[in-house]
């Protein structure tokens, strides 16, 4: 349907177009994708552009596969030329349809389905096919390999409800593929032939680092075992390896590497060595043909990593257009920046050698976190550098590989980036001008500061120069850039609460406390731009809760479906309920009334969560009145943005190294702030002693008790992002901490962006001015925050109540039917 | 078969409830002639009708948000499992490749009569 929307807009010029050469694509991955952007940016609309697409979908960034396969990523996110991009330059993209053959003596190709078609120019950009060892009984049902969109469909389909999966292979794919089964809950076994992993790139010692953090993923590593057979009848069950020994699997994923698709390119009788040959021109051996990407071989090398593609693509480009007919491609200098399941890892040149042969070897290891770096210089020159868990010298040294500039004598410096280690910030401003930070697309810092110091936003920097779209490695490089570079005025609107009202939050606030404003269409319709947009409409009620407590006019449409129903939406549909448990201290009578209720409504999954409560998964939005009514217990709030729990340890009560009533302070401190809304959500913990078995040191705030008190830590986290909680105060009683923290809430309440954590507000504001306001109380402000907490807390009303009240018609209905209505009622 | 075919695609318009059952600048899923429909009541009183099942994931999008959307101006629901946000007016994605079914709505007095579109 797509295509032939395409097609329409060709016909519309039928003219232009037979005036035009014809150029055709091969291929839709992101080489021959990339090489006709590069056309069109030199020669607008001057060749009449077909693109065959064997897959079905549009171009989509391979890079990022492992990332569909973990279910980190939709495939929808990966996509990087959308159909309208091809539909606006008239280009007739043809998904789907494979070509047969090539007839280079009459300059046409031939598509599966017999359609002939004529080109003036051709591209053949059909890159590679996995490698597929010679294994006996390969094809037996549950063994994959991974390479597509459609292959990463059919494993996560596959890999449901089993326990166990084998990956061939143990170089980069292999690990991306592994690290993608990982996310389905499946225990995963990495095959390797060699005696370490990653061979084309570390070496043994490296590989051996890797392989130890990799191992404390949870992830099993089998090293020089060579594949024989797959095992099983009619479904994969096991491998056997060439040693006679075996391993039990439920399915297998090969990743051994890839080889050049050069099918076509061998039957029209061009010149193929390992990949198709071309010459400095990017053209094969008939002139009226080129070729782009992995299935090109090159001066005797072919190529498996995006920013050769794209330097060839340009190449390409120059020459076909003749806007740079001098322009050659003399080979890429190879540099990789690698997430190896989180892994930071950077492979410059070749940084395997070992010294000798004229090769000086620095190396800097640090086992126990991980970290290996490694120059291998000669001549006074980068030739190869390893560095992994560290990586921030990486563009300094990628910059004196590629520019080969020669090196100071005291090697070590250049190891070591002189800012503090794991700052970006500091990072970036070390960066030499030429420094590559994007490897991906090769963008240098030169030319993302001059864009930044034009007034780039971070979303126009990256369209524009396209850094951080490929494999995004480099994007907190980015961010700090923005930061280092920036100007305060680049764009207002990155400070706005919401997009749809032109004001930032403390302007905010002042106009609506100023004009009264008590509900959210009040605020759109006289502080917005007049646009009823529904994505800005959550935050503003939030902030109106915040402001009004009681008073907020409270309309339903603001709010997601969660503060509709007051229960977590899941992906079929049903939702979660999850009662308050004060503390994670209950009672038979409660776990019976959950029991009792979960079969009842037949939740399917009854659930212990990490706040030390009890979640009844999969209830339909009809039966939520009901089962509040069954449990008898308040509503949790795990939901919505709002203080959501505290979890505890048994304390002084048990426990035989309590010090502190860390229960008890647990409960009080969920009666106190349970439904209070917030700018994000806020997870609280107590521990009893300094052992903090509640971890309450990576919560939003925790407490921890000490002899004769208590600490007060906030800004924690445990989550996407690990950081440790700031100690903001020691006080002596659970009063003296219930009033702290009750300040700290509603400073963050009043102070933080919508959906700002905790975490991110502490590091904003930074824990010095925290504390000046909130324990010295420089501002004088202290006694308004504790009043304002309060009102807010005495505010509390249980959302479950609207079960037996509801607040609006037909809130908890699901679909109504109306087919009697129809049928009576239909056709007046 | 209760509907009848009308025109091309589209059958001819039924009733399926009066306009106080749909809060305003909300939408509500309701079950005509076997298929989950979701109808949308605008703030300014439009009401329009789209398939409830996002082609994402098949999440219901008559529990999104809904309003006009600040970057296109166009009449918009957003999908509440991922996002995705689609024109009310014609079941096109914004900022996305996918596409909703969407059906004809005829308001007669506070009834809502809907044309439910497509063959199945």
């Amino acid at each position: 349907m797509a295509a032939a929307c395409v097609f329409n807009l060709q016909s519309t010029v039928p003219k232009l177009v037979s005036a035009r050469e014809k150029l055709l694509v091969i291929g839709g991955g992101m080489a021959g994708a990339r090489a006709i952007e590069e056309i069109e940016a030199r020669a607008p609309s001057r060749f009449a552009i077909t693109m065959y697409a064997a897959e079905p979908y549009a171009v989509y960034n391979r890079i990022l596969l492992s990332d569909v396969l973990a279910g980190a990523k939709n495939p929808e996110g990966i996509f990087l030329n959308s159909l309208s991009w091809f539909a606006e330059r008239q280009i007739d993209l043809r998904i789907g349809e494979k070509i047969a053959s090539i007839d280079c003596a009459r300059k046409l190709v031939l598509t599966e389905s017999g359609a002939a078609q004529s080109y003036d120019y051709l591209i053949i950009a059909t890159g590679s096919l996995p490698l597929v060892p010679d294994i006996a009984n390969v094809a037996t049902p549950g063994v994959f390999v991974f390479r597509t969109i459609d292959d990463c469909r059919l494993i996560a389909s596959y890999a449901k409800g089993r326990r166990r999966a084998a990956v061939i292979g143990g170089g980069l794919l292999g690990l991306e593929a592994a690290r993608g089964l990982l996310g389905h809950n499946l225990k995963v076994t990495v095959v390797e032939v060699m005696p370490y992993l990653m061979a084309q790139q570390l070496d043994p010692e490296s590989a051996a680092l890797l392989a130890r953090t990799m191992e404390a993923m949870g992830l099993e590593i089998l090293f020089e075992k060579a594949t024989e057979r797959v095992l099983g009848n009619g479904a994969a069950q096991g491998l056997r390896f060439k040693d006679g020994t075996e391993i039990e699997t439920d399915m297998v994923v090969i990743s051994c590497g890839i080889r050049p698709n050069v099918r076509l390119a061998v039957e029209a009788g061009l010149r193929v060595e390992r990949g198709i040959v071309c010459d400095d021109r990017m053209r094969t051996s008939d002139p009226a043909i080129y070729s782009v990407g992995e299935c090109v071989e090159h001066r005797g090398r072919v190529y498996g990593l995006v920013a050769p593609l794209y330097e060839q693509a340009r190449v390409l480009a120059d020459n076909l257009t003749g806007s740079s007919p001098a322009a050659a491609y003399a080979g890429s200098k190879l540099s990789t920046r690698l997430k190896v399941m989180g892994v930071d890892l950077v492979s410059i040149g070749d940084g395997r050698a070992m010294g000798g042969e004229g090769h000086t070897v620095t190396r800097y290891v640090e086992p126990e976190l991980g970290v290996y770096k490694k120059l291998v210089v000669s001549g006074g020159k980068l030739v190869g550098a390893i560095l992994l868990g560290d990586t921030d010298a990486a563009s300094t040294l990628i910059d004196a590989y590629e520019r080969e500039i020669e090196l100071p004598r005291r090697h070590s410096e250049l190891l070591f980036s002189r800012a503090g280690a794991g700052d970006p910030n500091a990072a970036v401003e070390a960066m030499a001008e030429s420094a590559v930070v994007c490897t991906c697309h090769q963008v240098r810092k030169s030319v993302l500061v001059e864009h930044i110091r034009a007034g780039a936003a971070l979303d126009d920097l990256c369209a524009i120069t396209r850094a951080g779209t490929g494999c995004g490695g480099c994007k907190s490089h980015l961010e700090a850039m923005m930061a280092a570079y920036g100007s305060d005025r680049a764009d207002p609107a990155a400070s706005y609460y919401v997009k749809a009202v032109p004001l930032d939050k403390p302007a905010l606030v002042r106009e609506i406390k100023r004009l009264e404003l008590r509900s959210v269409s009040a605020v759109l319709s006289r502080l917005g731009i007049g646009v009823d947009d529904p994505e800005s409409k959550p935050g503003l009620a939030s902030l109106l809760k915040t402001i009004w407590g009681r008073g907020y006019v409270d309309e339903r449409d603001a709010r997601f479906i969660n503060d509709r129903v007051h229960a977590n939406i899941q992906n079929d549909g049903t939702f979660s309920v999850i009662p308050r448990i004060y503390g994670g201290v209950t009672s038979p009578a409660e776990l019976r009334r959950i029991a009792d209720a979960a079969e009842k409504y037949h939740a399917r999954m009854i659930k212990i969560t990490g706040g030390q409560r009890i979640d009844l998964l999969g209830v339909g939005k009809s039966d939520l009145p009901a089962i509040w009514r069954d449990l008898k217990m308040p509503s949790g709030h795990a939901y919505t943005k709002a203080f959501r729990t505290c979890k505890t340890c048994v304390g002084v009560e048990f426990c035989r190294y309590g010090v502190g009533d860390s229960t008890r302070l647990g409960i009080a401190i969920e009666k106190r702030f349970q439904g209070i809304e917030t700018p994000h959500k806020m997870k609280f913990a107590a521990s009893g002693c300094a052992r903090n078995c509640a971890e309450a040191t990576v919560k939003d705030v925790g407490v921890v008790a000490i002899e004769g008190g208590w600490q007060i830590h906030v800004g924690g986290a445990a989550g996407s992002r690990v950081r440790a909680a700031d100690l903001l105060a020691a006080v002596k009683s659970q009063d003296e901490a219930l009033k702290i923290m009750g300040r700290f809430i509603q400073y963050y309440r009043e102070n933080a962006r919508y959906a700002e954590r905790c975490y991110a507000f502490v590091e904003r504001v930074g824990i010095k001015r925290l504390r000046e306001v909130l324990i010295d109380d420089s501002d004088g402000d202290a006694d308004r925050l504790d009043r304002e907490v309060e009102a807010a807390a005495a505010a509390y009303r249980d959302p479950w109540s609207e079960g037996a009240a509801p607040f609006e018609p037909t809130q908890f209905a699901e679909a109504i039917a109306v087919e009697g209505a129809a049928s009576i009622r239909g056709n007046p | 078969m209760i509907l009848q075919t009308t025109q091309e695609g589209e059958n001819a318009p039924v009733f399926v409830t009066e306009i106080e059952s749909i809060p305003p600048g909300q939408g509500r899923c309701f079950t005509v002639g076997g298929k989950a429909i979701a109808l949308f009541r605008l703030r300014d009183g439009r009401i329009f009708a789209l398939d409830n099942s996002c082609p994402h994931r098949g999440g219901p999008l008559g529990a999104g948000l809904v309003g006009i959307d600040f970057n296109t101006g166009r009449e918009a629901v957003v999908c509440p499992l991922h996002a995705f946000k689609f024109s009310l007016r014609d079941g096109a994605g914004i900022s996305n490749e996918l596409r909703v079914r969407h059906h004809r709505v005829e308001l007669r007095g506070a009834a809502i009569h809907v044309a439910v579109s497509g063959g199945e």
